[in-house]
């Protein structure tokens, strides 16, 4: 590491991750960025937990590998890109920055997102988007090319979740129930196929409006970019969009 | 629907005295007084009053009364009038009963029940006026032994650690549950005191980073508020998971008291309830709370001690166990008489254990297994003076929380209205008409005085005892005795009956 003067250079590092602690491995990464280093390529990650958490400027890390769960937690600024699947608890808490991931994605991704973006190629596991925030122009966005199993934004308070199910055939539905329970904000957009009954009690569907196609153009246009799809194609399938339906969905749950 | 509910208090208002200022009117949030122009008189709706006081304690002329309504119900011994009146209120609206503040129900208070030591002939006792006297205390892991360096500096690597001047810390209340002038007057009554107030779960305002080395910030299920600074600034990170007033359960912050600058921190809707989900999400087990534990020593870069804050049920000593294991450097036990902003009435009088037993237990559990020395103890829910402090360091605390003694040295009168988010007393509401009621700098002297006469107190406690530092009463349960209480009380307390 010494050897390295990459300071300001925006110079490319790379890191063997075979055997280091997550400690290590994130102690590194701090360095590296508060040099100003504008990439680094982890190669053989297997599993190590955190990896950009309470990293706070843009720098690009590209991970080669399957990097452990609570990947970019906390995170506030820099773009991490996955080759290879995500654990639980991607993006948890995040505040700002990007993560892509060119695989599938365990439970709870995005879970209490502030801001920033993540894109996932493939599928996610449960409650993905859970409790998502926003404030003002601070929204988090989570794009999810394939299906997303039970509790998908639940509680959402804010932020643009878009399913695209692009690996479920014509006449197949998506797999998540209970969609969008206790959402009292933010919206979700789904793709393909949905019967009503995996739709949370709190939700309300509608149809899209100019606004909507707008964000879609936008993100699906960011996805598609992201890991090679065609645009147009996905735009072209109808979209389902849901809203809370209620500011308050249990407001009426108590005697005062 | 009419409603068959009685009114709680009666209004008396002195002809004599009253001069129609209408200061009871304004101070009122309850729409208890009201001013009859016509006849030039101010009137009451009895049925509104709650009985906080604020309108007595204001009027200028002293012109008001408020007593217990005598209305007398035939004496039943199990269906007493709040068990008739909450099936009336339930029949009226069909909901969950809401309350705020700690249980107020007769369970055992068994603070009441141990009594302290104090020196007589065989040792001295020592005067706390005229010789030093140590309350201070470092809440966080300690290690297993000391190792020094030739020149005797310290080569044993320490966990961090957090000095406190006095064992008594404020506890947990969110922005949004109490106002912003009531965060303000703890976060500088704390550093004035050099103790740790606690930002609740609604996140900080910015306006008091500056008081982030005093400040323990919370990080819980609805993940309000929590980003790179809010870590940053503070002094302790501390997880929540379970309150003593609602174990088990998640929060929803009525929506009326979402207001704009609520909704900025908490990153929420304007007028939506904020809820916080039952469990934290990410954590299903010890492995997975190891999990947040370690991802916020990684986000704050090993600096600030991790907290864990359940509550006091069950199988505390076995979770508290695991906690520590999990790597939690404090935790934090909140027992059954813990208070709250808002929660169902039936769960904080009907679930957890009380306090005293949960710290005994979870004490003697981790001095068993030998890991006592991992973590500090901090407990709370229903200290209400020096003594209970005192006792609570003798079986086993490190350091309390008070949360409703720190509101009443505010100016709460336990009212338990927290939950309509109309405190009169400008405390537990977000009104900003109302929360102007706290000013700060009164509101700072008075929680400081508080907590001035509580350490004076513990030292004079501790001079009676012999000693001359709160060290020498931790977890020493030989400075205790029971009274009234069963083998199977004592035994738990680890303490012997008085007379033994």
């Amino acid at each position: 590491m010494g050897k390295n003067n990459t300071k300001g250079t925006g110079q490319v590092v790379k890191i063997d991750a075979s055997g280091l602690f997550y400690r290590e491995l994130n102690a590194q990464l701090k360095e590296l960025v508060a040099n100003g280093v504008g990439k680094v390529e982890l190669r053989n990650v297997y599993g190590q937990r955190y990896i950009g958490t309470d990293l706070d400027r843009p720098v690009d890390i590209e991970i080669f590998g399957v990097p452990g769960n609570d990947l970019g937690a906390f995170m506030s600024g820099p773009r991490i890109i996955v080759y290879g699947n995500a654990q639980d608890g991607c993006g948890n808490t995040m505040n700002d920055g990007e993560i892509i991931v060119h695989g599938h994605a365990g439970d709870i991704i995005g879970l209490s997102a502030r801001g920033g973006k993540i894109f996932v190629r493939d599928d996610v596991g449960y409650r993905a988007g859970i409790h998502m925030k926003e404030y003002k122009d601070r929204k988090p966005v989570l794009v999810i090319g394939g299906s997303a199993q039970d509790f998908l934004g639940e509680y959402m308070a804010g932020g643009i979740l878009i399913l695209l199910g692009l690996n479920l055939g014509k006449r197949e539905y998506l797999k998540a129930n209970f969609i969008g329970t206790g959402m009292h904000g933010g919206v979700i957009y789904l793709r393909g196929n949905v019967r009503d009954y995996q739709l949370g009690k709190e939700v309300g569907a509608a149809e899209l409006g100019e606004k909507d196609h707008q964000i879609l153009r936008e993100l699906v246009g960011k996805f598609a970019s992201h890991f090679d799809y065609d645009a147009e194609e996905i735009l072209r399938h109808k979209f389902t969009k849901l809203f809370p339906r209620w500011l308050r969905p249990y407001g009426r749950l108590y005697a005062y | 629907m009419k409603t068959y509910l009685p009114a709680k208090f009666l209004i008396e208002r002195d002809p004599e005295r009253c001069i129609r200022c209408q200061v009871c009117v304004n101070q009122c949030t309850f729409d208890s007084h009201y001013y009859d122009a016509e006849d030039d008189e101010v009137r009451s709706y009895e049925e509104s009053c709650v009985g906080c006081h604020r309108c007595v304690l204001f009027c200028p002329t002293k012109a008001l009364t408020i007593r217990s309504n005598p209305l007398d119900y035939r004496d039943n011994y199990n269906w007493r009038p709040e068990v008739i009146e909450d099936i009336i209120r339930q029949a009226e609206t069909g909901g969950v009963l809401l309350t705020g503040m700690g249980d107020d129900k007769g369970q055992r208070i068994y603070w009441d029940h141990l009594v302290l030591n104090a020196s007589q002939v065989t040792n001295p006792s020592i005067d706390p006026l005229r010789e030093p006297m140590e309350l201070t205390t470092y809440l966080g892991q300690k290690p297993e032994r000391v190792e020094l360096h030739a020149d005797l500096s310290l080569k044993t690597e320490l966990a961090p650690q957090v000095r406190l001047e006095v064992p008594v810390m404020f506890a947990a209340m969110s922005y949004g549950a109490v106002s912003l002038n009531v965060h303000e007057s703890l976060a500088r009554a704390a550093t004035e005191m050099g103790t740790l107030w606690n930002t609740g779960e609604g996140g900080l305002h910015p306006k008091l980073y500056k008081y982030g080395s005093n400040t323990i910030v919370q990080v819980a299920s609805g993940r309000f508020g929590v980003h790179p600074e809010y870590l940053d600034v503070a002094r302790v990170v501390e997880i929540k998971i379970g309150q003593g007033a609602k174990p088990g359960i998640g929060g929803h912050l009525p929506g009326e008291k979402v207001s704009l600058e609520v909704s900025m921190t908490r990153m929420i809707p304007q007028g939506t309830d904020a809820l916080s989900p039952a469990p934290q999400h990410d954590i299903y087990s010890i492995e997975d709370l190891a999990q947040l534990v370690w991802a916020l020593k990684e986000a704050t870069n090993y600096t600030k001690p991790v907290s864990v804050k359940i509550a006091a049920v069950h199988n505390s000593a076995a979770i508290a166990s695991g906690m520590v294991r999990a790597g939690a450097d404090i935790i934090v036990l909140d027992g059954l008489r813990g208070s709250t902003g808002a929660a169902p009435k039936i769960i904080r009088d009907n679930v957890g254990i009380p306090i005293e037993m949960a710290l005994a237990s979870v004490d003697s559990r981790l001095r068993q297994e030998g890991i006592r020395n991992q973590t500090s103890i901090v407990v709370s829910g229903g200290i209400r003076n020096s003594g209970d402090v005192a006792k609570a360091i003798a079986l086993g605390a490190d350091a309390v929380y008070i949360g409703t003694a720190a509101l009443i040295a505010l100016g709460c009168t336990v009212c338990q209205q927290c939950h309509t988010g109309k405190c009169a007393w400008g405390i537990c509401t977000t009104d900003l008409a109302l929360t102007r009621r706290v000013n700060p700098d009164i509101g700072a002297r008075r929680l400081a005085n508080l907590l001035r006469g509580w350490s004076l107190e513990l030292k004079d406690i501790l001079g009676g005892m012999g000693v001359n530092a709160l060290e020498s009463l931790r977890g020493n349960r030989f400075h205790l005795r029971g009274v009234g209480l069963t083998d199977t009380e004592l035994e738990i307390l680890g303490v012997r009956m008085a007379g033994s």
